[in-house]
């Protein structure tokens, strides 16, 4: 019993950092209408930017300060340069353009950052500590409760600002916001940037424990899942999605892996996407789609 | 001020034509409000009618004609620029946002007025903070004179259908605007709920000066409410009058009046 209570908090915690990845897919997806597959791309270009000013010597804080300007910046080429001139086309040809966004990004910071593996140190011990007989990762507490606190600040920047309130107005019928004089593309503007935010927390979380390299844009394919369980227009349902997918795809590692020979990691997800897509396929918080006229 | 006065006028609607993939919606139209009245404008569906208020919105753009408003030229508009040069418009199936409260759909009419920054907001600062105080007034005005206090924290997709109209309305209200667009305000509501919304519709125009656009079917409504009426009929003005005018008009009661809905 305490080995499984183990295996379940570990994989809750580890859930956390899908939670932050796909709550940046959500934010985009509600503002924009955009499916974002640029999210894992551009969650290492930030996590790169960071480690390569880090390196050179910026402080900590400077170096996060620094990169989320950049950030900024880059959410407003890719509104000015991307989505303004293909608003209004077909979901499809907006997924292909951010298919080709990840492409362009990921290049782009590999060629001008290098690929080399980055370590990172964010000054947390990985040392376990022990709740009862029960040991849990302190690296991975630590980063649960920095995705709580990201968490939290979403929740008041959207539920207690007037900015925040625009932004649920666009999400929710986009004609109107437009016709009370709310500047669309601002919005999209300041969403990217916050979803890219999001993903730069979550990419230096994951960079601390693997290295900050390539395969760190290849979080976008874990997200899916989550969003497939969670659904893709509720944060609550990423958060959900992100904790069951971590949940679950440890305890199947541990439980199921000496049965099919391991790395079930890799693959579980998917097995519970799919579920999800046969039982509920908006997601357990997603909208059922309702055609608009 | 007279009638004929140009500066009476606060819309021109000037040789206006708009087409859909060859089919004419609206064909040379013409047509002007004075500052200060309800205009309805009526004929059958499919007449032109909402797609001139989506002309006026900014959100199709004419193929030929333009717009004076207040004295301001344009034949292309941007949404955003319709908002700040105040007209406001409800829509003709409901277009709340449905997840918030009625105080907040409300308070989304004031957003564009926001002159504090988005960093100012988050952390709370005192010019946010004035600001949104400003702005909160604002709003419990608009729900007092409304007669919608009491449902102010309920979530709107939980209304009735007549009360869900009247936070439309609202939420358009509450940024002041000079000129209201109204796309059949009283669709599906019962005798009951269209007097309450013809009473604030007069109330606005009668108190706060506003211009109003209306589109509406129930003639009965039309009639008491306005001063006057622009027919349309396959995106052609058949009539342009005072109720009475147009309602002795022959080609009106053949086109519309008469017409089985």
């Amino acid at each position: 019993m305490e080995f499984f209570l183990e295996t379940l908090i570990g994989g809750l915690l580890a859930g956390t950092m899908y939670s932050l990845v796909a709550i940046g897919f959500v934010l985009i997806y509600k503002a924009s209408g955009v499916f974002n597959f640029a999210q894992g791309s551009l969650l290492l270009f930030s996590t790169l930017t960071f480690v390569s000013l880090h390196e050179a010597g910026l402080p900590f804080a400077a170096a996060l300060l620094v990169t989320i300007v950049i950030l900024a910046g880059v959410a407003v080429l890719i509104e000015r340069l991307l989505l303004r001139p293909l608003a209004n086309r077909s979901p499809m040809a907006l997924f292909i353009m951010t298919l080709g966004l990840s492409f362009i990004v990921e290049g782009v910071a590999q060629g001008v950052m290098g690929a080399q593996v980055h370590a990172l140190d964010l000054g947390i011990d990985d040392v376990p500590i022990y709740l009862g007989n029960i040991m849990i990762s302190q690296f991975d507490l630590a980063a649960a409760a920095t995705a709580l606190v990201l968490v939290g600040i979403l929740a008041v920047l959207f539920n207690k600002t007037r900015i925040g309130l625009s932004l649920r107005a666009v999400a929710d019928d986009t004609r109107a916001a437009l016709s009370l004089g709310i500047n669309l593309n601002r919005i999209w503007q300041i969403v990217w940037a916050v979803a890219g935010i999001s993903g730069l927390v979550a990419g230096m979380l994951w960079g601390a424990r693997q290295g900050v390299q390539f395969a760190l844009s290849l979080v976008v394919l874990k997200a899916l899942p989550v969003l497939i369980i969670g659904g893709f227009t509720s944060i609550g349902g990423a958060i959900a999605g992100g904790l069951i997918v971590g949940a679950a795809e440890t305890l199947a590692e541990t439980y199921l892996g000496p049965l099919v020979g391991g790395g079930l990691t890799s693959w579980f997800a998917y097995v519970l996407a799919i579920a999800f897509l046969y039982i509920r396929p908006a997601g357990l918080f997603g909208e059922r789609a309702i055609a608009r006229v | 001020m007279t009638a004929t006065d140009p500066q009476d006028r606060i819309l021109e609607v000037r040789e206006i034509s708009l087409s859909f993939k060859g089919v004419n919606a609206i064909s040379a139209l013409s047509f002007a409000v004075r500052r200060g009245e309800i205009c309805a404008l009526i004929g059958p569906n499919g007449a032109g009618k909402s797609s001139l208020l989506n002309i006026l919105n900014g959100v199709y753009t004419p193929d030929r004609g333009e717009i004076v408003f207040n004295n301001r030229h344009f034949r292309t508009i941007d949404p955003l620029e319709v908002a700040r040069r105040g007209i406001g418009r409800t829509f003709q199936n409901n277009a709340l946002f449905h997840k918030m409260t009625v105080l907040e759909n409300v308070l989304t009419g004031l957003a564009r007025h926001a002159s504090s920054g988005f960093l100012q907001q988050a952390w709370r600062l005192p010019r946010a903070r004035a600001e949104e105080a400003a702005h909160r007034e604002r709003a419990e005005e608009i729900l007092e004179f409304l007669e919608l206090q009491s449902c102010r924290d309920a979530v709107v997709g939980s209304l009735a259908y007549g009360l869900q109209k009247r936070v439309e309305l609202g939420r358009a209200l509450v940024a002041a605007p000079a000129l209201l667009l109204l796309d059949e305000p009283m669709a599906g509501m019962n005798i009951e709920e269209k007097a309450e919304m013809s009473e604030f519709v007069a109330t606005i125009n009668r108190d706060r000066g506003t211009t109003v656009i209306l589109i509406e079917h129930d003639i009965g409504v039309v009639m008491s409410l306005s001063r006057h009426v622009v027919v349309l009929d396959y995106g052609r003005k058949i009539a342009d009058g005072t109720p009475a005018e147009v309602q002795s008009n022959p080609e009106v009661i053949a086109a519309y009046l008469g017409a089985v809905h």
